[in-house]
């Protein structure tokens, strides 16, 4: 028995994840919460940018990498631009309400052991479920 | 050691390399393909557990860390650490996480997934970030709208 690659690639990405986030608590002092990160560039405070900035820079780097060395990396059944547009949205009001998102709440909440970031990542992953069950289904 | 004044160019260093380390994990790990998130979520019909393992893996390898690096009195490049204190369940935290789940949901995208897809050039990513961002910016206007004028003025942001 084998195991699956998708597994595997899932576990590695996760590490990368994990001392992505460590680099940024060890030497900065900050989660790594990507609704956080952009939301201080939609809504600044002066001196509070730059870091901002350059993270995000780096999530595209990290990304045009990828595309260039891992191609099937993106895409697959990506939803319609109306559709999408929509559960952008919802993901803005969402994680902005809720103080973050999968990364915020999930990993690094979840590593610190935060009730609340515990309660939000098994609510998000409850009403998300919910969703893809009433819209029939991933596949 | 740590420095007794903020170092500005090593925080800056620090923020790109954590964001290309956190782009390509999102896109080794499956995160970045919106049907794996979906199959990810069904649970009821065809559950793909392959995506447990992108939070299994960076818990624990954050949560190691986490131990580990909080025993320094700051970080090595800012005079402190901004880690969020509340451990308070409010109906606020619950809504909003709800809400964000419905979009997750829908798309398949969260935030990091979705900006570093960005690079793909794909018009439904660009127009889930946009959208998001507009999210974002509505909310936190009437957030700031509803809170006394009193109030401290705002620290930056944790998360």
């Amino acid at each position: 028995m084998s195991i699956p690659t998708d597994w595997i690639r899932a576990l590695v990405g996760g590490a990368l994840i994990g001392v992505s986030a460590s680099l940024m608590l060890a030497f900065n002092g900050r989660v790594t919460g990507i609704s956080g990160i952009v939301g201080g560039l939609v809504h600044p405070t002066p001196g509070d940018l730059a870091w901002r900035a350059l993270f995000v820079g780096g999530l595209l780097l990290g990304g045009l990498a990828a595309a260039v060395a891992l191609p099937g990396s993106f895409g697959g059944a990506a939803p319609g631009v109306a559709t999408a547009a929509f559960a952008g949205l919802l993901v803005g009001v969402g994680t902005r309400l809720g103080n973050g998102c999968t990364s915020g709440h999930g990993v690094c909440g979840i590593a610190r052991l935060s009730p609340r970031s515990l309660a939000a990542t098994l609510t998000f992953i409850s009403t998300g479920a919910v969703t893809v069950l009433l819209a029939g289904g991933a596949r | 050691m740590s420095s007794p004044t903020p170092n500005r160019v090593g925080e800056s260093v620090v923020a790109l390399a954590s964001g290309l380390l956190f782009g390509l994990g999102l896109a080794v790990s499956g995160m970045t393909r919106p049907e794996k998130v979906r199959g990810f979520l069904d649970f009821f019909r065809h559950w793909d557990p392959s995506l447990t393992f992108v939070m299994g893996g960076a818990v624990l390898v954050h949560a190691v860390a986490y131990r580990l690096i909080t025993r320094r009195s700051s970080p090595v490049f800012a005079a402190k650490f901004a880690l969020p204190t509340r451990r308070d369940l409010d109906a606020k935290l619950l809504v909003g996480a709800g809400v964000f789940g419905v979009g997750w949901g829908l798309g398949g995208y969260c935030p990091g997934p979705g900006i570093t897809s960005l690079v793909t050039g794909a018009a439904p990513v660009a127009a889930f970030v946009a959208a998001m961002l507009v999210g974002i910016a509505i909310t936190a206007r009437l957030e700031d709208a509803k809170k006394p004028v009193v109030d401290a003025p705002r620290t930056p942001a944790t998360r």
